[in-house]
């Protein structure tokens, strides 16, 4: 197994957002997280980098536990990408040194290896042409993907995803969404956070849906969206149904 | 069917103005202008007028605005003044370092580093409580008598120690509203590349931090440009020390009226550009958000 997470519990103050939390993510799988907001579907995700620490529980890497006190978190979110809901590109970089921010200074690549490098990803997701632009110059598909090829850069073993078209306007959803099934179809190993559910039926292995810091339900899409077990899972995806997002 | 009353003819008038609206349109063109001219005239002039008039405006104007000791007094001031500037551009060189230094130990996160927080904390807080002129009397008179072989005994060396440790304690809280301005998102997005909580503070923090708050580091400048004047109390000869000595000798006020110059020879710029470079960087960001 690539990532798993044993009963993880995580609370903000009062809040308890994950609550007992079992996932097993194996290589080049890809698992959408689904429910409704507040499920605790972007915690689980940040914790899983290790951006939030955990209350209780355990989450391994390729088998190896990293929420263990003594173990080096900046090592460990070098193997783990991660993809924010509004892209979080640091607005007073360039794409380009965006992008190579992570290797020169976290893997000490020299500047001209890694230029070459990001130069050679943001021509393959089509942002050769903005490499030197400054984020707020380009549209939010654009940084989307910047960030994603941000993430991408350091040959993470495992990308997370957190509802990363959610920010986006309509029209530029498909762009991300494609560069996202490109990865899977290369076999790159993926939990998104969604709310496109219809994308996660095409791209997912398995589906899960939270519900209250849980894991209420797995299944292979087709599965999940067809045929849910819960009833719980049901009203969500009647809603989600309503809502025209299905 | 009866038409609602904007679809009525007579509702056209919008586009030709009633005859009493005329009246006010007709200011536009020069009338502004003018009116501003006149009011300003009339305003100064008066206030001017008022002072002159004053039954003691002859004595005044021969102990404050005397060209004779206008002339004999410039010299020394001016030499004096070079002294200000002297220590106005070494101030300026530390207080943005000691500041960060400060600002950056008091951002730092983890229970490791609370002893360097709370030392962060406690500089802050003294320094901030305590009068400029105190700590200028404090340091400036109170540790050259302590006759520490090490330490130079040099009043105009603590006085400007006192200034830049005051001006460092404030500009260290201005460095840190900037600091917590950037969202945390960023600092999120800078650890998740792998970089040290020192490095994303680095690369990502500190830069956007800075330019928050470039603005308010400027007016701090133009305050700060001033407050060197308050050495003058150590004895030490800067412009303000030299009008004074002037002024003993002679009776007459005029060397203070040529300090005041040279202080607005300087800060009335510096103001300008300020207020210049503050409006361009709030344009640039609202069009940066557009």
């Amino acid at each position: 197994m690539k990532l798993e997470l044993d009963a993880v519990h995580k609370s903000y103050g009062d809040r308890r957002v994950l609550n007992g939390i079992d996932l097993a993510v194996d290589e080049h799988e890809v698992v959408c997280l689904i429910g409704p907001s507040g499920c605790g579907k972007s915690t689980l995700l940040r914790c899983a980098d290790l951006l939030d620490p955990i209350d209780a529980g355990e989450i391994r890497l390729d088998g190896d536990v990293i929420t263990e006190k003594g173990v080096d978190a900046n090592g460990i979110r070098r193997r783990i990408g991660i993809v924010f809901q509004s892209y979080n590109l640091f607005p007073h970089m360039t794409v380009l040194d965006n992008v190579t921010l992570g290797p020169r200074r976290a893997l000490g690549v020299d500047r001209d290896v890694a230029e070459e490098r990001a130069r050679e990803l943001l021509g393959r997701f089509g942002l050769g042409d903005h490499a030197d632009a400054y984020p707020n110059r380009i549209s939010g598909g654009q940084n989307q993907r910047a960030a994603i090829v941000r993430a991408l850069i350091g040959d993470p073993e495992i990308l997370l995803l957190d509802e990363v078209t959610s920010a986006l306007d309509p029209e530029l959803v498909g762009e991300v969404l494609s560069v996202i099934r490109d990865l899977a179809a290369g076999g790159m190993t993926m939990v998104l956070a969604t709310h496109e559910m219809g994308f996660a039926r095409d791209v997912a292995d398995r589906v899960c849906f939270l519900h209250e810091g849980r894991v209420l339900e797995t299944a292979a899409p087709a599965v999940l969206f067809s045929k849910p077990e819960h009833e719980r899972t049901a009203q969500f995806l009647a809603r989600v149904v309503e809502a025209g997002r299905l | 069917m009866a038409q609602p009353g904007w679809l009525r003819p007579d509702a056209r008038r919008l586009e030709s103005p009633h005859p009493l609206r005329k009246r006010f349109l007709n200011e536009e063109g020069a009338w502004p202008a003018v009116i501003a001219v006149v009011s300003t005239i009339v305003f100064f002039g008066g206030a001017a007028a008022l002072v002159v008039t004053s039954p003691n405006w002859p004595r005044v104007r021969d102990q404050f605005f005397n060209p004779d000791d206008f002339r004999d007094a410039a010299p020394d001031v001016l030499d004096g003044f070079w002294l200000n500037l002297q220590l106005f551009a070494w101030s300026m060189l530390l207080i943005p370092v000691v500041a960060l230094l400060v600002a950056v130990m008091r951002s730092l996160r983890g229970p490791a580093f609370f002893p360097i927080r709370l030392l962060a904390v406690i500089y802050t807080d003294i320094l901030r409580g305590i009068p400029l002129i105190l700590l200028v009397l404090l340091l400036g008179f109170g540790v050259p008598a302590l006759q520490i072989d090490l330490l130079p005994s040099s009043a105009t060396f603590w006085g400007l120690t006192a200034l830049t440790l005051s001006y460092s304690a404030y500009t260290a809280e201005i460095y840190r509203s900037g600091i917590d301005a950037v969202p945390e998102s960023q600092r999120s997005s800078a650890r998740a590349l792998g970089l040290t909580q020192w490095q994303a503070l680095r690369f990502a923090i500190l830069p956007q931090a800075v330019r928050n708050v470039v603005p308010a580091l400027m007016n701090t400048v133009v305050s700060l440009q001033k407050d060197v004047a308050l050495i003058s109390i150590l004895g030490i000869r800067e412009a303000v020390r030299e009008a004074q000595i002037y002024t003993s000798r002679t009776f007459n006020y005029t060397s203070y009226v040529v300090a005041t110059l040279l202080f607005l020879a300087i800060s009335i710029p510096l103001t300008r550009f300020v207020d210049w470079y503050t409006e361009r960087d709030r344009l640039a960001r609202s069009q940066a958000q557009a």
